[in-house]
């Protein structure tokens, strides 16, 4: 069993997912920019992003449902790109599932082995059905499961052929947020039982850091980032990605002197810290950053007791404008001369009882929790607003 | 005051019922008459219960021929417009080429013109072209009106089938001609068997178009056109009571079937 998750050792492996300067165009419209992408094998991997970002255009080139305009797909040493998808190492889990409606799930499950000229199959597709928990289900038709084991089947069909890789566009997108949650863990057991390389189409941020150990988030037919959850979430290098998994404060500032703890930069009339290794935007004297804290990073403590707050935080003032107790937090949003809607989320440890909207608060945070933004870039990119738009 | 509230209650069911007897009485008509003993040639007033013609069906000299050539032309017409539209069907929904359009227009066209005057033009052509009037021009003309209730019977079905489907049988490793035999052909097949169960029946039926082009070849409904100029006999209603009769029998066992599919699914 390859359980695998070192990337950096992972080149050495011959299973790899190689995609090399792959695109795709339909007329004048790029689906996908010219794309290089290596997934590890046995690695769960997740492509995120948006409706129409190309994260699903390129899970298709990869099964060989849709076909390149340029670049090479590459399985292992296997140049594949030429391959007809009925030739590929590779399954797919269809949005929506495509189950066959003729056929009962036996036959659904079997229809891989079948195809390969497998005689017997009865032992392998009873066993497949254990995997997924449908033994009792064999000689049911596809209409007559609940959404969540019709999402099985699904599974076990493309599983049962041990594919090279597994696809999975938007497998969840279909089921109730209490099943999305409890499918998630039954895929990544199933993951981590087979060993078998996993690539995960989602637009659901959270489902893409609960199960991938890398995601690549795609915006308008490109990445914009690669890296581990923790990673694209602690040191976002875009504000798509920044805004996109969990949301981001952004203060526009401007660089002022470089100091022992990183680049001291000027924002209003006060001073922000930022280590040098969380910065990548250019550090030229007087140049422009966009500086991000997460929302959770940060402390509020009332005005009258700004001198309590320890030396060496970052810190701005501020008046709330608004606050959700939400349980577990209560969410404030402060005005600030700096900032207009600055996000705090506060644990709801021991709540001060002045803390109501209209009343005087300064807003700490430690320096190595904040990042900083090439400051050309748009700030909402990535917000659920722009997305309405 | 009670009988009409009953009356209000049970309503749909009554109306039903009505409508029913409306579209069966002929049937009965025709099967009562199936044991008649007419007094002159026709057989149009009841005389005595006899069950002469059910024991010699084929007594009346060209009936069972006539049928022959109706059942004949009828499985080949249904044969070859169900292949035949099926292809069309698929091609008109799933390519996109230059007179797309213009054909899914053009093949309403036979449903929509008078009976009469397709007869009359089939026959000028027919004549122009030198082709000799008989069997073939009969299936010839058939398969091209049936052809238009295939494809729309078949295309509405091939039109909700999900493109994915096929895609996930070639993703399983079947290649073109085993994804159209397992997967496509299966799921479009209940509207491929309503077209060809269509094509048939109005095959079988046809009147006009058949008379006008088929020289000296008589079919059943000819058969009985000719006879009711001279007298009725009373196979006729033996013939058309054993072709409901089998047509019910052919209704009642499909729903068994599916009655028993769906036991086994509970």
């Amino acid at each position: 069993m390859k359980t695998t998750k070192d990337t950096t050792t992972a080149a050495a492996h011959g299973g790899d997912v190689r995609l090399s300067g792959i695109s795709k165009t339909y007329g004048s419209f790029t689906a996908v920019h010219p794309l290089d992408l290596t997934v590890p094998e046995g690695s769960f991997f997740a492509l995120l992003g948006a409706s129409g970002c190309g994260k699903t255009t390129t899970l298709r080139m990869i099964a060989g449902l849709e076909e390149p305009s340029a670049g090479t797909v590459h399985l292992g040493d296997q140049d594949v790109t030429a391959l007809p998808p009925y030739k590929r190492p590779v399954n797919t889990v269809f949005q929506s599932y495509a189950l066959f409606p003729h056929l009962d799930i036996f036959e659904n499950v079997a229809f891989g082995l079948r195809r390969r000229g497998i005689k017997s199959v009865k032992k392998q597709v009873d066993e497949m059905l254990d995997l997924v928990q449908l033994g009792e289900q064999a000689r049911k038709k596809p209409h007559q499961l609940s959404g969540g084991q019709q999402q099985r089947v699904a599974v076990a069909r493309a599983l049962i052929n041990h594919p090279k890789v597994l696809l999975l566009d938007e497998p969840l997108g279909a089921l109730d947020l209490k099943l999305r949650r409890q499918m998630q863990l039954e895929l990544k057991r199933i993951q981590t039982e087979v060993g078998i390389t996993f690539v995960h189409v989602t637009h659901d941020q959270e489902e893409a850091m609960t199960m991938a150990d890398q995601v690549a988030v795609m915006n308008a037919g490109r990445v914009e980032q690669l890296g581990s959850p923790a990673d694209l979430y602690e040191n976002p290098r875009t504000t798509f990605v920044a805004n996109f998994l969990g949301s981001s404060n952004f203060i526009e500032a401007e660089i002022d002197s470089r100091g022992g703890d990183g680049l001291v930069l000027k924002a209003g009339g006060g001073k922000l810290v930022l280590p040098e290794a969380r910065n990548s935007a250019s550090t030229t004297t007087g140049g422009k950053v966009l500086v991000g804290v997460r929302p959770e990073k940060i402390s509020v403590t009332h005005a009258d007791e700004a001198g309590e707050i320890p030396e060496g935080r970052n810190r701005i003032t501020g008046r709330i404008a608004d606050s959700s107790f939400i349980g577990v937090s209560t969410q404030y949003v402060v005005d600030s001369p700096v900032c207009p809607e600055f996000e705090v989320y506060a644990q709801n440890i021991a709540r001060d009882p002045r803390l109501v909207p209209g009343a005087e608060v300064v807003l700490h945070w430690n320096p190595a929790h904040t990042f900083g933004l090439d400051a050309t870039q748009d700030i909402d990119a990535g917000t659920e607003e722009e997305a309405a738009v | 005051m009670a009988v009409v509230n009953w009356l209000k209650r049970h309503f749909v069911v009554i109306a039903g019922l009505v409508t029913l007897a409306y579209l069966l009485l002929p049937n009965v008509v025709v099967t009562v008459f199936s044991f008649n003993r007419p007094k002159g040639r026709f057989n149009y007033e009841w005389q005595e219960f006899s069950t002469d013609a059910w024991r010699d069906p084929c007594g009346v000299s060209g009936l069972c021929g006539s049928l022959s050539v109706s059942l004949q032309i009828a499985l080949w017409a249904t044969l070859g417009a169900t292949l035949l539209g099926t292809l069309i069907a698929f091609a008109l929904v799933r390519y996109r080429f230059r007179a797309r359009g213009a054909i899914n227009s053009l093949i309403f066209l036979p449903m929509a013109m008078p009976e009469v005057v397709m007869a009359a033009s089939l026959l000028t052509l027919f004549l122009n072209m030198g082709a000799q009037l008989g069997f073939w021009t009969i299936l010839i003309a058939h398969i091209m009106f049936c052809l238009s209730f295939v494809v729309t019977a078949v295309k509405a079905r091939v039109m909700s089938m999900d493109p994915r489907l096929e895609q996930a049988a070639q993703d399983l490793y079947a290649g073109p001609v085993q994804t159209f035999l397992r997967v496509t052909l299966p799921i479009a097949a209940p509207g491929i068997a309503a077209g060809a169960l269509l094509a048939f029946a109005l095959s079988f039926d046809d009147f006009i178009i058949t008379n006008f082009n088929a020289g000296s070849t008589v079919t059943f409904p000819m058969f009985v056109w000719g006879s009711a100029q001279r007298g009725t006999p009373v196979q006729i209603n033996v013939i058309g009571t054993a072709m409901f009769v089998i047509a019910v029998l052919f209704v009642l066992a499909s729903m068994a079937v599916g009655n028993r599919r769906k036991k086994q699914k509970a």
